[in-house]
């Protein structure tokens, strides 16, 4: 995919080498596990019999089961495009105050936990909710349909869409389109032929992650859909977990690695050669809203997103401040008591600040692990980079009950006798993040002419004063990008940190989730303050992330 | 004067460490050395910091106050009355006091108060780690994978319905606790005692009072009650492949009309628009009116849920500390009567290649006596099985023991339970 002279770069080689930090990552902490429970799945398990696995894959619910999967996550794909991808156009396009506030709320339901967010819903959207009480024609005939579960597919992947296509967008710079119109194109020439083809390698990028996301959705479905409806991912659980059913819970969750494989594998060979261009620092394609039009396009989409996003959001802090049909912060202020002298109390402020500690090492063990794994695919041949692509991308599909059995078997040993160390809910955050920070990396890796780095190579930079001065910052908006998302999936996440069971160390959603186990409205207005705050750290921590790379980015970074 | 202490200790350090005399009690204000003292040393209300190196047999501390260092001291150290500072001191910023390790491995709803697992501690010269390991069935399952290499000497949390797997998988030793004479023997189902019956609740219907008050209508009183058109639209239900009340509401609709009859049962109640659930917090915090904005009054839940409501109402920070000083009418009530419902038996035991068995054994020990179980109802919302051990107040008020409840043999449970789920599969979804 080099353009002009491949054999030229001279910084070709020694990337190449990057490729171990992912792979030995991956090697250690995922395939060894995983190998580990299906060897002792299929091998080791005293009822094992083959007639019974068939028995199982060719019952009709099986099937069912299996094509649900498919049905509904490229349903909610597909929905969650139509949504994100005109708000990302005009994010994208145009420069205006409070942007970065929507561009934070909008980031926000990725952290609440499912059955806070199915509280939420239940509130607006069920029989007796407020859209219910609103329109007479609306019987709040959504819950636990197919509807819940694909609204809250949206609900949830809405921000993976908008940020990743809005900022490749934003560092696209208007002299292409420019140049576009100057040849006399329309606008919406301009914009499918021009500026749609450009911007193809970050939406297919963005709708394979919420593509892979909804197909191993577990807990939307399991909660908003009810039992009615079953994907594969749920279907392990049930005979994992419940069933203890082993053979077949491997073999579900095999058939969904290569499922998901043989996808990746598919579009990475598929995908079409993509378009270089002289990106810009960052911001400069912006421009502020002049024409009416323009004005109009902004204000929709600010108002689409605040009335998407916020009002389920919205619902949960007027809950956590209202108590006893008036406002109080009773709530909050018992969050701070032990009330019931539990051995297992975490103040909040501890809460936080484990699950901020969790999500800082997630963030930056991330960006090393898909850093390096973007750099070795970028720099790879052709066919080898599809297949590693692909390789990277399986821990985001992948059971994590089944993992976590593996994880038991298989790390019990020094030197890796990991399966109660703390250190183990990073690194599980991470199997799940860095594959974001790939696809979000790779798509500004390649629009980048590699003429832009020989010229500086010629003129006698050293490879490190390349990758600083020329390559850091245009992809230092696809950076951070990336760290956003990586740091907000170990903040929301709560199955791998549940997973390493060491009760001190417990972060915010796991706290909500306790509050949850037992009756009592004290209980649920404690899980809603929660909430709250955690909504609160995390759009704390972007802003802050944002202003430090502003920052760094005015010093030339 | 604090100089003279000083001398004092170190002198009376020297005596114990030259002479090797043994010093029935010494009582001092601020400093104690003692190097390698003899047989017993007893030490009261030493004061500020007390440093012992080679202590020899027993050493007996009582109300020492802010810290404590011993190097390797012998068989046993006994500390009574140490302030709290104390205990937070030494485990904070990890003197060396020499401390044995127990790990409980349990259940996500596990709870237990810091005083009760202090008490342990103090008493056992032991710190105890928890391990939260999923929900009950995930935990099991883990228990089970890392036989080979324990996660845990003590498992808390095998309920009756999974109890011939656990059995089953061989992964508990057998150990007759001197305890056992203070459980109720109803609650005891392995013969072998493996598993220990440590507490009980019953999984059951429970109604919104204010609901069915309003509309005047008689709130439900046996499972026959739900399949009547006036209770159209109204229950809540867990699907019981992915929830234990959800499965124990099944096996009690077995236990009541029988293995065929209840699939006859189930499809009115189909008929009759119940909602199924994936959980128990999907239910209860999603669609049942008394705890959410859900429009249905009547959810599978626990006979002690109502006693939770009233423990967890709202109430000012004022009287927070006042233990339930207001015990107000519970906002939900249980339906337990007619065999409508089945006792869940929480069991512990020791996990095989402990390697502590001897502390072990006190764990077990401590897990069924009075202290504890008397701990279990306000923080696991669970009934103690110790039959010595008094209910909280508000338990007393609000929460139902049934004398008949439904109930199946764990075999039976395990042997047909995978076809049982998969029949209700079936039929209701």
């Amino acid at each position: 995919m080099d353009s002009l002279c491949p054999r030229f770069s001279l910084i070709k080689k020694p990337v190449l080498f990057t490729a171990l930090v992912p792979l030995v990552f991956l090697l250690v902490f995922y395939f060894y596990p995983l190998g580990g429970i299906f060897i002792r799945s299929f091998m080791d398990h005293g009822d094992f019999s083959l007639t019974r696995l068939l028995k199982v894959f060719n019952s009709p619910r099986m099937a069912g089961i299996v094509t649900f999967t498919f049905w509904q996550a490229s349903l909610s794909t597909l929905m969650t495009l139509c949504a994100a991808l005109p708000c990302a156009w005009v994010m994208g396009s145009f420069d205006f105050r409070g942007k970065k506030l929507i561009m934070t709320l909008a980031t926000l339901p990725f952290v609440l936990p499912t059955i806070v967010v199915a509280s939420a819903f239940q509130a607006l959207l069920g029989k007796g909710g407020i859209m219910a009480a609103m329109f007479p024609f609306y019987d709040g005939g959504l819950e636990g349909s197919l509807g819940a579960i694909l609204l809250a597919h949206v609900f949830y992947n809405f921000s993976i869409v908008l940020r990743v296509t809005s900022g490749f967008l934003s560092s696209m710079g208007k002299d292409i389109s420019q140049a576009g119109s100057m040849l006399g194109a329309s606008p919406l020439q301009v914009f499918i032929k021009v500026v749609l083809p450009v911007l193809m390698p970050a939406i297919t990028g963005a709708s394979l992650l919420v593509f892979i996301f909804c197909f191993s959705s577990f807990g939307v479905v399991m909660i908003l859909g009810g039992p009615a409806f079953s994907t594969i991912e749920v279907e392990i659980y049930r005979q994992a977990a419940h069933l203890f059913n082993l053979p077949v819970a491997a073999m579900l969750c095999l058939l969904q690695v290569l499922f998901n494989f043989l996808m990746m594998w598919l579009y990475a060979s598929l995908q079409v050669k993509a378009a270089q261009f002289l990106p810009k620092a960052e911001g400069a394609g912006l421009k502020k809203p002049v024409s009416i039009l323009q004005k109009l396009m902004v204000g929709l989409c600010t108002l689409f997103i605040i009335i998407f996003c916020t009002l389920p959001i919205a619902g949960l802090f007027l809950e956590s401040l209202w108590h006893n049909g008036g406002p109080s912060l009773i709530y909050y202020r018992e969050l701070f008591f032990n009330t019931s002298g539990s051995i297992f109390y975490i103040s909040p402020v501890d809460a936080v600040f484990n699950s901020l500690l969790f999500a800082l090492a997630a963030l930056c063990m991330s960006l090393v692990t898909g850093g390096c794994a973007a750099y070795f695919i970028r720099y790879s041949n052709g066919r080898i980079g599809d297949f590693f692509d692909s390789l990277f991308m399986l821990p985001l599909s992948t059971s994590a009950v089944t993992l976590g059995f593996g994880i038991i078997i298989t790390l019990d040993k020094p030197p890796l006798n990991l399966r109660t160390s703390l250190f183990l809910i990073p690194i599980l955050h991470t199997l799940v993040a860095f594959p974001f920070v790939v696809r979000v990396l790779l798509p500004a890796l390649r629009a980048i002419p590699s003429s832009l780095k020989d010229a500086a190579v010629i003129m006698g930079a050293s490879p490190f004063r390349v990758w600083m001065h020329v390559e850091l910052p245009i992809i230092a908006r696809a950076l951070s990008v990336g760290a956003i998302f990586a740091f907000t999936i170990s903040l929301g996440e709560f199955g791998a940190t549940l997973f390493a069971a060491r009760p001190e160390f417990a972060t915010l959603p796991v706290t909500i989730y306790k509050f949850l186990g037992q009756p009592g409205t004290m209980n649920r207005g404690q899980a809603m303050a929660l909430s709250s705050i955690l909504m609160l750290v995390t759009a704390a921590a972007f802003i802050l992330m944002e202003t430090v790379r502003e920052k760094a980015g005015h010093n030339g970074f | 004067m604090k100089k003279s202490f000083l001398f004092n200790a170190v002198i009376s350090g020297l005596l114990i460490a030259v002479f090797q005399i043994h010093v029935p009690e010494i009582s001092l204000a601020d400093t104690l050395h003692v190097r390698e003292s003899a047989d017993t040393l007893h030490v009261r209300e030493s004061a500020d910091t007390l440093h012992v190196q080679e202590s020899a047999d027993t050493l007996h501390v009582r109300e020492s106050a802010d810290t404590l260092h011993v190097q390797e001291s012998a068989d046993t150290l006994h500390v009574q009355d140490a302030a709290q500072t104390d205990i937070s001191a030494e485990r904070n910023h990890g003197f060396r006091i020499p401390v044995g390790e127990i790990t409980l491995m349990t259940h996500d709803s596990f709870s237990i108060s810091a005083d009760v697992v202090k008490k342990f501690e103090v008493q056992n010269n032991a710190k105890i780690i928890f391990l939260k390991a999923g929900d009950a069935g995930e935990a099991l399952n883990k228990a089970i994978l890392s036989k080979n290499n324990p996660l845990a000497d003590v498992f808390y949390g095998v309920d009756n319905t999974f109890l011939s797997r656990a059995l089953k998988h061989n992964i508990f030793i057998s150990y007759t606790s001197p305890m056992l004479s203070e459980i109720d023997d109803n609650l005891k189902l392995d013969p072998e005692n493996r598993l220990l019956p440590v507490d009980f609740g019953d999984v059951c219907l429970n109604y919104d009072k204010k609901w069915f008050a309003q509309r005047n209508i008689p709130p439900p009183t046996m499972l026959e009650d739900l399949v009547k058109p006036r209770y159209k639209g109204l229950l809540i239900i867990q699907n019981p492949a992915t929830s234990s009340p959800g499965l124990a509401f099944l096996l009690t609709t077995i236990s009541r009309f029988g293995e065929f009859d209840s699939l006859d049962f189930w499809k009115k109640l189909k008929a009759n628009d119940i909602l199924i659930t994936s959980g128990w917090k999907e239910a209860y915090w999603g669609k049942f009116s008394a705890a959410s904005d859900g429009d249905r009054p009547i959810v599978v839940s626990y006979a002690s849920s109502p006693a939770a409501e009233v423990h967890f109402a709202d109430k000012k920070l004022d009287d927070a500390h006042l233990d339930d000083a207001h015990l107000d009418d519970a906002p939900t009530a249980a339906v337990t009567d007619n065999g409508s419902a089945f006792r869940q038996i929480e069991f512990a035991g020791i996990l095989k290649g402990s390697k502590n068995m001897e502390l072990a054994r006190k764990l077990m020990d401590f897990l069924l006596s009075r202290t504890f179980q008397e701990d279990i109802p306000l923080q696991m919302f669970m009934f103690p099985a110790n039959k010595n051990a008094s209910l909280p107040e508000v338990f007393e008020k609000h929460a139902v023991i049934t004398p008949e409840p439904a109930s199946l043999a764990p075999e039976e449970i395990s042997g047909k339970r995978e076809l049982w789920i998969e029949n209700w599969t079936e039929l209701m979804l």
